[in-house]
């Protein structure tokens, strides 16, 4: 795990960016949890409380050249990305005013504006999009870095190995990021993933692997920042092996029979947000109470959101045959 | 002004034509130029039937020969179409399309519908169909009835060198994902080609040949078949008009409709297989919309439900010729109640 101990000072403003964004996933997904078991909200949700870290740690580093391509669990890369919040929750509620006028839903969240290249609905679906991005990042000279988020399910599919290979032969500007929480839906990737570690595999395709404590998102952060680094000075890319929990199940209504007491204990123990709220009022870097006043703000932003979403019209007949170009 | 040059030269011209128009314009795939890495020539191959020949040079950095993993450059031209280039890449053999098609049908295919109108995906994917080369099961497929089936996707099938020209600059400069199919048994067929730029609109089927008696629908390859089968069939007064769909979607209903109205008899002629092609939904599309015009039953010349066989005796055999187009043609004119 890497060591955080001589991490470079971040400034206020950056660490209070930074919790902002870690406690809006949070909130984010806490909620969706809840309105879910309500039963207002439809289809597949998959949530990434716990794993805020990654996304806000890599994100953190990225500017507007830059572009990600998410997985299923894509709430956090979304916020981190700094999608509107409002847009996604009436997206997930399938409203005409969603980020993707309600065609998208959880799973296909996108706003290429913002870098974002959606949430993905196929595991592994992600790498080889952003071996086209940094492709184009790299012909045109934008000096934008791609990066592929995917789970430790998506690590074992064929296009992620593929993906790693082909941007090392075309030496892109690309990291790729395994965010390892433990289980592909009930399997658990000690089971699956053949190797020791995800980043082990780095190797066979000539770039640097890292292994990360991905509920630090010090090591997380300084992890990424070295990568993208590396990747913007065309240095070609990287293996991040993010290592944590899910706090929900795969998806919500998973009954998690499968699993031990880990959430019990990483939230208690491990928690992201609180390992960083910890670190940075024993520096003295924030107070509590800054940090108490950004909860208010992130509780009354989510609140708002969940209640526009509701109370936003559903898309109608007439919008069901646009953005096609053809109608039969 | 109009010379004769072969269909790979007519590909080949267009792509060069609008690299040199458009820097965004970029080609990868297998061995497109051919030879990276390895000690001999570069730009050994321009492609496997040497399409991309001579752009390497012509265009530095824009020609990119991939490894053989076509879920990872697909899906990178599909990525790279969404963040400003406009990428050509070759899916060699359409054959190859179940290592890739994830890219293809769930990505590219999705993204403007998915993203609610915010993505454009102007990304070409050009492959090589059909049977001929004696290239057997997996090299010799048919497959665009499958790629028609999926909403969000251009299907285009030039059959002439001046259709392939006009089809592929439309096709470049189009900001949907286009599916460019090239027969490679027409890569060396000649034909009039303008030398300056021109786009063919999709969704225009061509007349290729009019007349009264009967309507052949039919595409690619099979152009050249119904046409010789046309010929034939004009020897003993029977007077055919062939109509060339060039793009199976978007498809031209009307000029379809039109003819069969005209006609009263329909032969569609299609090199895919019997069941859910071309020839059924052109089939249905005339059952639902032209019925009443209908003076006999649709006949439909296909290759077999069977893979493509190796031998050039069960080759020839699966591939549909004139004579079987005569025949059907035949039927529907001698068909009486």
């Amino acid at each position: 795990m890497t060591d955080t101990a001589e991490r470079k000072a971040l400034t206020r403003e950056h660490l209070l960016d930074v919790y902002r964004t870690m406690r809006t996933i949070r909130e984010f997904e806490e909620r969706v949890h809840a309105e879910f078991a309500s039963g207002d909200i439809p289809g597949f949700v998959h949530l990434y409380a716990g794993e805020e870290a990654s996304a806000v740690g890599v994100c953190s580093n990225l500017d507007d050249r830059d572009t990600i391509a998410s997985t299923h669990r894509g709430h956090g890369h979304c916020i981190a990305r700094g999608v509107d919040v409002s847009e996604m929750m009436a997206e997930i509620y399938g409203r005409k005013t969603g980020s993707c006028h309600g065609k998208g839903g959880s799973m296909h969240i996108a706003d290429l504006s913002k870098g974002m290249l959606g949430a993905n609905g196929i595991v592994g679906g992600g790498p080889p999009l952003i071996c086209g991005t940094a492709l184009a990042a790299k012909i045109k000279g934008t000096g934008g870095v791609s990066v592929a988020f995917f789970g430790d399910g998506g690590s074992n599919q064929g296009t992620t190995l593929e993906s790693m290979n082909l941007a090392s032969v075309w030496n892109l500007p690309a990291v790729f990021v395994a965010e390892n929480n433990g289980y592909a839906e009930t399997t658990s990737s000690t089971w699956s993933v053949a190797s020791d570690n995800i980043a082990d595999r780095a190797a066979g395709f000539g770039m640097p692997g890292v292994i990360v404590d991905g509920f630090d998102f010090f090591a997380a952060h300084e992890a990424a920042s070295e990568a993208i680094a590396r990747a913007r000075e065309g240095g070609g890319p990287t293996l991040i092996e993010m290592k944590f929990t899910r706090y929900f199940g795969h998806f919500e209504g998973d009954q998690q029979t499968y699993r031990a007491d880990e959430v019990e204990h990483a939230r208690a123990e491990l928690d992201c947000l609180k390992r960083f709220a910890d670190r940075v009022t024993e520096t003295g870097e924030l107070t509590r109470a800054d940090l108490d006043a950004v909860d208010g703000e992130v509780a009354t932003l989510i609140d708002k959101a969940v209640d526009e979403a509701k109370a936003a019209p559903l898309p109608t007949e007439a919008d069901l045959l646009t953005d096609v170009y053809v109608r039969y | 002004m109009a010379r004769t040059i072969t269909y790979r030269e007519a590909v080949n011209e267009a792509l060069a034509q609008e690299m040199e128009r458009d820097e965004s314009v970029i080609l990868m795939g297998e061995d497109n130029a051919g030879g990276a890495g390895s000690p001999g020539e570069d730009d050994a191959w321009g492609g496997v039937l040497g399409v991309t020949k001579g752009l390497y040079h012509k265009f530095p950095g824009r020609v990119l020969d991939t490894p053989i993993s076509e879920s990872a450059f697909i899906g990178a031209a599909i990525g790279a179409a969404t963040a400003g280039l406009r990428p050509v890449a070759e899916l060699m053999f359409v054959d190859f399309m179940g290592v890739c098609f994830d890219q293809i049908y769930n990505q590219a295919a999705k993204f403007r519908y998915m993203f609610g109108g915010k993505a454009v995906t102007p990304v070409v994917i050009r492959t090589m169909y059909g049977a001929g080369l004696r290239a057997a099961a997996q090299h010799s497929q048919c497959l665009y009835p499958l790629f028609t089936h999926i909403p969000g996707l251009k299907v285009v099938l030039p059959a002439t060198p001046y259709d392939a020209k006009g089809l592929m600059i439309q096709a470049i400069r189009d900001n949907d994902p286009v599916i460019f199919f090239e027969h490679k048994a027409l890569y060396d067929l000649a034909g009039p080609v303008p030398e300056e730029s021109y786009a063919l609109p999709f969704g225009e089927a061509n007349v290729v040949r009019e007349g009264g008696d009967v309507t052949i629908v039919t595409l690619g390859r099979m152009v050249h078949t119904s046409l010789e089968a046309a010929g034939q069939l004009a020897a003993d007064g029977v007077q055919c008009e062939v109509i060339d769909l060039r793009t199976t979607s978007p498809l031209d209903e009307d000029t379809v409709l039109e003819s069969v109205e005209g006609t009263g008899r329909l032969v569609v002629v299609d090199e895919s297989h019997p069941r859910c092609s071309i020839a059924t939904d052109i089939s249905a599309l005339v059952a639902r919309k032209a019925f009443g015009a209908l003076q006999a039953p649709i006949e439909m010349v296909t290759a077999p439900h069977t893979p493509v066989p190796f031998s050039s005796a069960l080759e020839d055999l699966y591939i549909p010729d004139a004579q079987r187009v005569v025949n059907a043609t035949k039927t529907v004119i001698g068909w009486t109640r």
